[in-house]
């Protein structure tokens, strides 16, 4: 079976998984309107603040919901050995990177158009450069996918692994969240020309942890 | 015949235990080998090591060719373990945990399907795992192991947890592995159940395997690659049936 059709294969099976447990419909999709909800309560909306800290604060919610997300992506290989099982199926390392990467990108896409329009509603903002902000999106998620998921194993055995994950992704995910930041600022600005830079750098990052999550993943599960 | 295991001085490392210190053994293509000996003696980690699952610290160690101090991960799609869990997912069904299994191991995962009615699960194809009983449960990772096709199968306690059909089922693959052409390595504690399906009894003491007991010449197992048998091999399957 070739990689792709592996990673399809790892892919396909978490995102039943989480179609058939609905965690990410009931709980992480929640945590993070909840997040962008309390972000409006606690900045005050009559002096324009939340149009202009809308970028950050969407892709801060993103993160935080995106760590329930690769806790839960790595939980289930824990519940009944399935982590054993997966080791001794046959599937390629990389395959197994990146259909669970796959995975976490598919739901957090999803999070995303939510969060998205939550935010244009609440925090009175209008959604221009549609092109820039979409790429932006694209390029971030991939990245935080990639590095967590290539975290998301590294603490997999890990007793401590629910709080383990966040401190170690959030320092490293730190310039996904400035460059996301400052692209969406520059395309809701309506000065899409400042953001593709930075786009630039998000897919960057992207292919980088994406290129050490195939070489890495597979030694990782082997020793977690 | 060939060697589907060899091991010399087989040392493994659990932190600083030594669950095996030392262990040689040879198991040939077809054999039905019972692992005995008291809790702690190494029966789990042996079938783990030959997995892949354990490292190797020490000695020597091959699994249909492949030497496992160097390529823990080679042999695998031909190797299933019937461990102590069931390695399936609660979320998934158990046609869908099947297939996952089948397909990962390269197998056709429509052909898988025929396990489900040799376990007895057919009935219960579209429920999800976590809604089963232990017995059930136990059944759908022995369909999970049956379905990757494997040429050698590890059975850890495996009569554990199953009723009086689910034992009669696993005995039945069991005994008819080596006309399957599958060696089977059995870690259990129920010896007279046990040794009535087995070749040969390693004892397993301290992390050294101790004694040997034959108790039966070994067929020749089926080639895979082909679909006929002679006239001596249906003469011995029927001796050992």
């Amino acid at each position: 079976m070739s990689l792709w059709r592996e990673a399809l294969l790892v892919a396909g099976k978490d995102l039943r998984i989480e179609a058939r447990s609905r965690v990410t419909l009931y709980q992480i999709l929640p945590f993070g309107a909840v997040v962008v909800l309390l972000f409006a309560f606690a900045l005050d909306p009559s002096r324009g603040v939340l149009p202009r800290v809308a970028p950050g604060l969407f892709w801060v919610a993103v993160l935080l919901a995106a760590l329930l997300a690769v806790s839960r992506s790595f939980t289930v290989e824990t519940e009944n050995a399935a982590r054993d099982a997966l080791r001794l199926s046959g599937l390629d390392g990389s395959a197994v990177f990146l259909g669970k990467a796959g995975a976490i990108v598919a739901e957090l896409v999803v999070l995303e158009v939510v969060l998205g329009a939550g935010v244009a509603f609440l925090y009175d903002v209008e959604l221009r450069s549609l092109g820039l902000l979409l790429a932006t999106a694209v390029a971030a998620t991939a990245g935080i996918a990639a590095t967590g998921t290539l975290y998301g194993v590294l603490a997999a055995g890990l007793r401590v692994r629910e709080t383990l994950v966040p401190v170690l992704l959030l320092p490293v995910v730190a310039p996904v969240m400035l460059g996301a930041t400052r692209a969406w600022e520059a395309g809701l600005r309506t000065t899409p020309s400042e953001g593709w830079p930075w786009v630039a750098l998000l897919a960057l990052f992207a292919v980088l942890y994406t290129t050490i999550g195939m070489l890495a993943f597979g030694p990782l599960l082997e020793e977690a | 015949m060939p060697l589907v295991v060899r091991l010399r001085s087989a040392v493994c490392l659990l932190g600083r235990f030594p669950a095996l210190a030392g262990v040689d053994l040879d198991v040939e293509a077809g054999e039905v080998v019972l692992l005995s000996g008291a809790n702690g003696s190494g029966k789990t980690t042996l079938l783990r090591l030959l997995a892949g699952l354990h490292r190797l610290h020490g000695g020597t160690a091959e699994v249909l060719g492949h030497d496992l101090a160097v390529d823990r991960r080679g042999a695998r799609r031909a190797i299933s373990l019937l461990g102590h869990e069931t390695g399936c997912y609660d979320d998934l069904t158990v046609r869908e945990n099947l297939r996952f299994a089948a397909r990962a191991a390269g197998r056709d995962a429509a052909a898988s399907d025929a396990t489900l009615e040799r376990v007895g699960l057919v009935g219960q194809a579209d429920v999800v795992h976590g809604r089963l009983s232990a017995g059930q449960r136990r059944r759908l990772a022995l369909a999970v192991a049956l379905a990757r096709d494997p040429q050698l199968l590890l059975l850890d306690e495996p009569h554990a947890g199953l009723d009086a059909a689910g034992r009669a089922v696993l005995d039945g693959v069991v005994a008819s592995s080596p006309a399957e052409g599958r060696t089977v390595l059995l870690a259990s504690h129920e010896l007279d159940r046990t040794r009535a399906l087995a070749h040969r009894e390693v004892v397993l003491s301290g992390g050294v395997a101790h004694a040997t007991k034959d108790f039966g010449v070994v067929a020749p197992p089926i080639s895979r690659t082909s679909d006929a048998k002679t006239e001596e091999e249906e003469d011995e399957e029927e001796v050992h049936a």
